[in-house]
């Protein structure tokens, strides 16, 4: 019977945005995105919550061992999202809302290319109470 | 169909280690997951079964007898156990998270009557898990 196995790894990072679109009215976006869209934004301590699946190595026990799989996330993601403003130092997020939809979407695109295990999906969790998943899925993607 | 997850916890100590690779490649591979005498982990494991909720009963299983089943397969085998050493299924492994995720899902799959296995998540610590799935059912 065939089992299929993922590995589950955790990041964190913290990190500030606004919810705020230009394509939007002031009084339409305090209406969208309420307290979100303050001028000077706020921040979050992220979670970051990758699964990645392959065979795994009889050499090793392994899908991928974590020595390679940290550092390109500390590369890809947490370097460049870690004690950041989203909005102001993620050249993506310039004319993107930085919602933690597309902050998935974002981190699943950086991660794809991991060239020693296949990314199955990225969750974020923006808070304790919310969390999104992206699994590379285009329906419903961003236009 | 519904899901529902058990957890438990336990307790075991292990080392990486493949005799068939040189002293120097084990401590590249495995760094101090190497160190000879091994070390341990508080494991947590969740345990997914699928199925309908009977009509009667109103449960998918009898969560009484899964626990029973986690006690016998998982915890007297594992639970303050040198997994190399002690759990006979992990003979010839490197036990890793994947490799006793693994090893757990097959003990329990033939053991569920009710409902079907879904997901088992093993995880080392609060950010490092592995999960096994049947192949082809949605995770």
């Amino acid at each position: 019977m065939a089992v299929k196995i993922e590995l589950g790894r955790r990041y964190r990072f913290a990190a500030s945005h606004r919810l705020h679109t230009e394509k939007l009215s002031e009084e339409e976006n305090a209406r969208v995105f309420g307290k979100c869209a303050n001028p000077y934004g706020h921040g979050h301590n992220y979670v970051l919550e990758i699964s990645v699946s392959g065979d795994v190595d009889p050499a090793t026990g392994m899908i991928t061992n974590l020595a390679e799989l940290d550092p390109f996330v500390e590369r890809e993601v947490i370097e460049v999202f870690d004690h950041h403003s989203l909005n102001e130092d993620v050249a993506a997020f310039r004319d993107v809302v930085p919602t933690t939809e597309n902050l998935c979407i974002e981190i699943y695109n950086r991660l794809k290319g991991f060239p020693h295990a296949k990314l199955e999906r990225v969750r974020v969790q923006e808070t304790t109470n919310n969390s999104f998943e992206y699994d590379g899925n285009q329906k419903g993607n961003r236009s | 169909m519904v899901l529902i997850t058990r957890k438990i916890e336990f307790s075991a100590s292990h080392l990486y280690h493949n005799p068939a690779f040189s002293p120097e490649e084990n401590r590249r591979v495995f760094g101090k997951c190497n160190n000879p005498h091994g070390h341990g982990h508080n494991y947590t494991l969740e345990v997914t079964v699928a199925g309908e909720p009977d009509p009667v009963t109103g449960m998918v299983l009898d969560l009484k007898e899964l626990k029973e089943i986690l006690e016998r397969e998982v915890m007297q085998r594992m639970d303050h156990r040198f997994l190399n050493y002690e759990v006979a299924e992990l003979k010839g492994k490197i036990p890793t998270c994947e490799n006793i995720a693994r090893v757990i899902w097959d003990l329990l799959d033939p053991k569920i009557k009710q409902g079907r296995l879904h997901r088992v998540r093993l995880h080392e610590s609060s950010d490092l898990f592995a999960d096994c799935y049947r192949n082809g059912a949605a995770c």
